[in-house]
């Protein structure tokens, strides 16, 4: 079936090979409300060993008197409910997700086995240091591997998400400042980047400055030297930049701003393109966060957790947040509190911990030619995807891309069709679209990251794909438009849900007969 | 490497039809003086087996089989297996955010049924798909209260808990939030007249934690009283989310921050960890973080998106409600998970175990010497225990007998003396409390011993 040419409206106008998928049932689902009876369970408490409490006695008015509307299941209802929503996910263990800037490789599985450890799982962060060494060596040692990849001179593990990184990253950089007596005003912004640098720079209380890129979507050297003066606090860098290019001339960059007294942050997002290649801290780079659920493996969970590591040089050393981990003469490991200068706490406890776990398993199992390799496979297919796409959708910045490729829509645009209905007639063909609309200085942004985890069969059937949809476009742009066909629901009504915001089940348990399954149907 | 599935005779092909003699050709962007011409020095490659190894060792050099006392902030619980079997689907474990809803349906019904489930626990009218934590939860929630306001301080209880203060004050310092201590009563709750006192005009928000970190519950309707004449937001923080089983809910709180890692979530050293913001509706727009909701397809099918997100900074940039992006999905997936297992009876027996506990605990622990603090106040699962000895004297020796003792407060409440926080929850056995109330007594009258830390 999956290799049957598929009919439309259109009669003869040519519909696309699906390759990779073929149509597959689903399970209908409605919400765990809906499904819930007054009596069923899914718990069994042990039996309890102490007089029974009387809450009421105890707690007096506190006591609760009314009890929350959670759903009554049994326990296999609630296996089923939670399978079955899963199987309406896409997901890297079903196939390629070229998520450009997201990198969505390979989330191996060892690192969960590993987290799940009974030592590790549940040690309880206020255990005695005496009892916690093995957990200050999780943290040692990730500390030490990733101080060597960065080049960097230190690093807090402490931020949960990239992010968060930023917002410590930046603080460090004001209070730097402040010890020089002037924590200074504005903060230098590329207009290729990430939204989260605006909105960091803005939390830490500075203003944001637009750097216009140039014609390369590289960073203007001259247009830099007339914004950068001894009010600018710092650069947010992201490099290679978010077109996947590498700033080549990155070391000036580094110079117009420490002769300014400013810093260079490099937003480490793409640090997967430079693993085991090259290190911000040998090219000027004062301080940087890490994702370590992009370059290091940890899983993105739907959306999190994560965790932002950030490296920085010695001078920003004495304002880290705290605690820090420190070895004592006996090689055991404590965590030091005694920090007059940091810049405070970000995160209770000592960051995401079991991501630290995770990270760490997956560096120790590339070693130093396991990363390298990681990093030249990532850019090798995202120059492969460049070669064999550059004729079908335009290349709008012709510099050598690195481990992500930005194309844009300006071909499909003359056929009225846009970044994001290619993206999700990619759906149809069983991958994930890849990022759309962004950087904002490519309009129509197709970016596409593929990272080291396809294989070339995989690559070749997301190139075939895509090389198919362009042809689609021109001869059944309607089939490209009303895209996706596939799926268990079309294109989501988003302006009602944002104008009129549906957050919560409320009521009565529907009995609505349950939808037609859309899923199977041929279209 | 088997994680990287080419040949090198398929890298080279590949290079072939991309026109590259090498693959140093395709780094020929970064220039020569920068590119690293050595190994990393990192630990070698390791087999999958050393790898093992490697953690299960660490895992051996930390606490392994001690009864503990220890909560705080991070509380034991038993998980449900059915938890992790599920969250290690790999189409939950290795999804992206769900910005793509024609194939992300599973994760978002599931953070519209989280979303649900908060609402009914915490008595709050929206919540959202979560926060990094407890900690950083409560700071966003007096940033939004400051932006909902339009005021610029916040009256803080000291009965909060240290670390969270701590990331409050850090998130605070550069944003002008004026930030004030409320001292606690005899009682270890929330001093009503000083709150009175230093509400002003300008008090945007007044932050509580019930229980507190004494593990004692505040009296929200009279704080919230309080508050509210004078203009102010009430914030309640919950670092104890299975106390709502058997707490009456802050519903005349105007935002509450929960920390959400008490619902099947691993202690995990620390995190990952699940915060959440709830609210009444009508701070809905000043919400940070995502928010799942319902909508239909084109064809009248029901489904949800991400929803709203014109408050978040990748639309919004610099002037975003927050910078927060990753939030804490997957964790709030095992959150869901327990409070569908648990459910409505299960999550009210649940709560009630761990009162009894407690109760049993803090009677039998604070005979023969040990003097329990704000006795007379309403308590959860957590107790202060002054102590003639410090607690670190009585706690080394514990460890003697595999159990870890309540945590000392010298660090964060030394006006309290030799005062130590104590939990006990449903996984704590009538025999562990009883043999450490057998053993405080016996110390009562000893020598200390030499302190290790």
């Amino acid at each position: 079936m999956a290799t049957t040419p598929e009919t439309t409206e259109q009669g003869s106008a040519f519909t696309g090979n699906r390759q990779k998928v073929a149509a597959h049932l689903t399970q209908n689902e409605p919400l765990l409300f809906e499904k819930s009876s007054p009596g069923k369970r899914g718990y069994r408490l042990p039996l309890l060993d102490v007089p029974a409490a009387d809450a009421a006695k105890l707690l007096g008015d506190a006591a609760r008197t009314e009890a929350p509307e959670l759903p009554e299941l049994s326990e296999i209802e609630i296996i089923r409910h939670f399978t079955r929503l899963s199987t309406w996910n896409y997901a890297i263990d079903l196939g390629m997700y070229p998520l450009g800037s997201c990198t969505m490789k390979y989330n191996p599985r060892v690192n969960e086995f590993v987290s799940r450890l009974e030592g590790i799982a549940e040690a309880h962060p206020y255990q005695p240091e005496s009892l916690s060494q093995g957990a200050l060596q999780v943290l040692h040692t990730l500390e030490k591997a990733l101080i060597e990849i960065t080049g960097m001179d230190t690093i807090t593990l402490q931020p949960a998400a990239g992010a968060h990184g930023e917002f410590t990253g930046i603080l460090l950089t004001r209070a730097y400042h402040e010890s020089k007596g002037n924590p200074r005003r504005k903060v230098l912004i590329p207009d290729s980047a990430h939204g989260t640098n605006p909105a960091t720079a803005a939390v830490c209380g500075y203003q944001v400055e637009n750097l216009r890129s140039n014609q390369h979507g590289m960073v203007d050297i001259d247009q830099l030297a007339k914004q950068v003066d001894d009010q600018t606090a710092a650069l947010m860098l992201t490099n290679p930049s978010t077109i996947g290019v590498f700033e080549a001339e990155i070391h000036k960059i580094a110079d117009v701003l420490h002769s300014k007294g400013a810093l260079l942050y490099m937003d480490g997002a793409n640090m997967n393109a430079l693993c085991g290649k090259t290190r911000p801290g040998d090219f000027g780079v004062d301080v940087m966060h890490l994702n370590l659920h992009k370059t290091f493996s940890t899983p993105h969970g739907g959306g999190g957790p994560g965790s932002g590591p950030v490296a920085c040089k010695k001078i920003l050393e004495p304002f880290l947040p705290t605690p820090v981990v420190r070895e004592n003469v006996d090689g055991t490991l404590r965590l030091d509190y005694d920090r007059p200068h940091s810049v405070g706490r970000v995160r209770m406890f000592y960051g995401n911990f079991g991501m630290f776990v995770r990270a760490l398993a997956y560096i120790l199992a590339n070693g130093p030619d396991g990363l390298r390799q990681t990093t030249e496979d990532a850019v090798l297919n995202a120059n492969y995807i460049r070669k064999k796409l550059e004729g079908y959708y335009e290349l709008p910045y012709k510099t050598p891309s690195m481990h992500e490729v930005v194309f844009s829509d300006k071909k499909q645009q003359a056929r009225g069709i846009k970044t994001g209905d290619i993206a999700k007639r990619l759906i149809d063909y069983g991958f994930h679209p890849y990022t759309v609309s962004f950087p904002l200085i490519v309009p129509g942004a197709l970016m596409i990251e593929p990272t080291e985890s396809e294989s070339k069969e995989e690559l070749d059937l997301f190139i075939d794909a895509m090389q198919q949809i362009a042809r689609e476009v021109e001869e059944n742009p309607l089939l490209v438009l009303q895209a996706p066909h596939a799926t268990r629901v079309k294109r989501m009504d988003e302006t009602t849900a944002a104008r009129k915001p549906i957050l919560r089940w409320k009521g009565a348990p529907s009995r609505e007969p349950l939808t037609v399954d859309t899923a199977a149907k041929e279209w | 490497m088997r994680y990287l599935p080419k040949s090198d005779a398929e890298r080279k092909s590949m290079l072939r039809e991309i026109g590259a003699s090498s693959i140093d050709d395709l780094f020929a962007s970064i220039p020569g003086e920068y590119r690293l011409a050595r190994d990393l020095d990192i630990p070698r490659q390791m087999g999958e087996s050393e790898i093992v190894d490697f953690f299960k060792n660490a895992a051996a050099q930390n606490a392994n089989g001690y009864a503990s006392f220890l909560g705080a902030g991070a509380y034991r619980h038993y998980r449900p297996v059915v938890i992790d079997a599920l969250v290690q689907r790999g189409e939950f474990l290795t999804s992206y955010t769900p910005y793509q809803p024609e194939i992300t349906q599973g994760t978002l019904q599931a953070i519209f049924e989280f979303q649900t489930m908060i609402c009914e626990l915490t008595g709050m009218e929206i919540a959202n798909a979560s926060m990094y934590d407890g900690s950083t939860g409560a700071a966003e929630a007096v940033m939004m209260a400051v932006r909902v306001t339009g005021r610029s301080s916040a009256l803080v209880a000291k009965t909060v808990h240290p670390e969270y203060r701590e990331v409050l004050a850090t998130y605070a310092q550069h944003q002008n939030i004026d930030k004030q201590v409320l001292s606690y009563g005899e009682d270890g709750r929330v001093d009503l007249k000083a709150l009175d006192a230093n509400l002003t005009d300008q008090t945007a928000c007044v932050l509580v934690q019930s229980p507190n970190f004494f593990g004692v519950v505040e009296d929200i309707p009279a704080i919230a009283e309080i508050a509210h004449k004078k203009g102010a937001l009430l914030i309640v923080s919950i670092a104890e989310a299975i106390s709502l089983g058997a707490v009456r809910p802050p519903r005349e709180a105007d935002i509450v921050s929960m920390e959400a890692q008490s619902f099947g979530v691993a202690l995990s050293y620390g995190g990952p960890y699940c915060g959440v913001i709830a609210a009444k509706e009508k701070y809905l727009r000043q919400m940070p973080g995502r928010l799942a909701g319902q909508t239909v397809d084109k064809d009248g099918t029901r489904g949800f998106v991400l929803t709203l997100s014109t408050r978040e900074q990748h639309i919004r940039r610099e002037k975003a409600t927050s910078n927060i992006c990753t939030n804490q999905a997957l964790v709030a997936l095992m959150a869901t998970i327990f409070m569908s297992v648990y459910g409505k009876e299960g999550i009210r027996e649940l709560a009630l175990q761990n009162l009894a506990k407690a109760q049993y605990a803090s009677q039998a622990l604070s005979q023969n010497g040990a003097k329990l603090l704000f006795a007379a106040s309403p308590r959860f699962h957590e107790f202060v225990l002054v102590t003639d000895e410090p607690a670190d004297a009585i706690n080394a020796r514990l460890l003697d007998d595999k159990i870890i003792g309540g945590l000392s407060l010298q660090r964060f409440y030394p006006e309290l003396g030799n005062a130590s926080l104590w939990c006990a929850t449903e996984l704590t056995t009538r025999e562990q409390i009883d043999q450490t109330a057998k053993l405080l007594a016996g110390s009562h009258s000893t020598q200390p011993t030499l302190v290790h830390a």
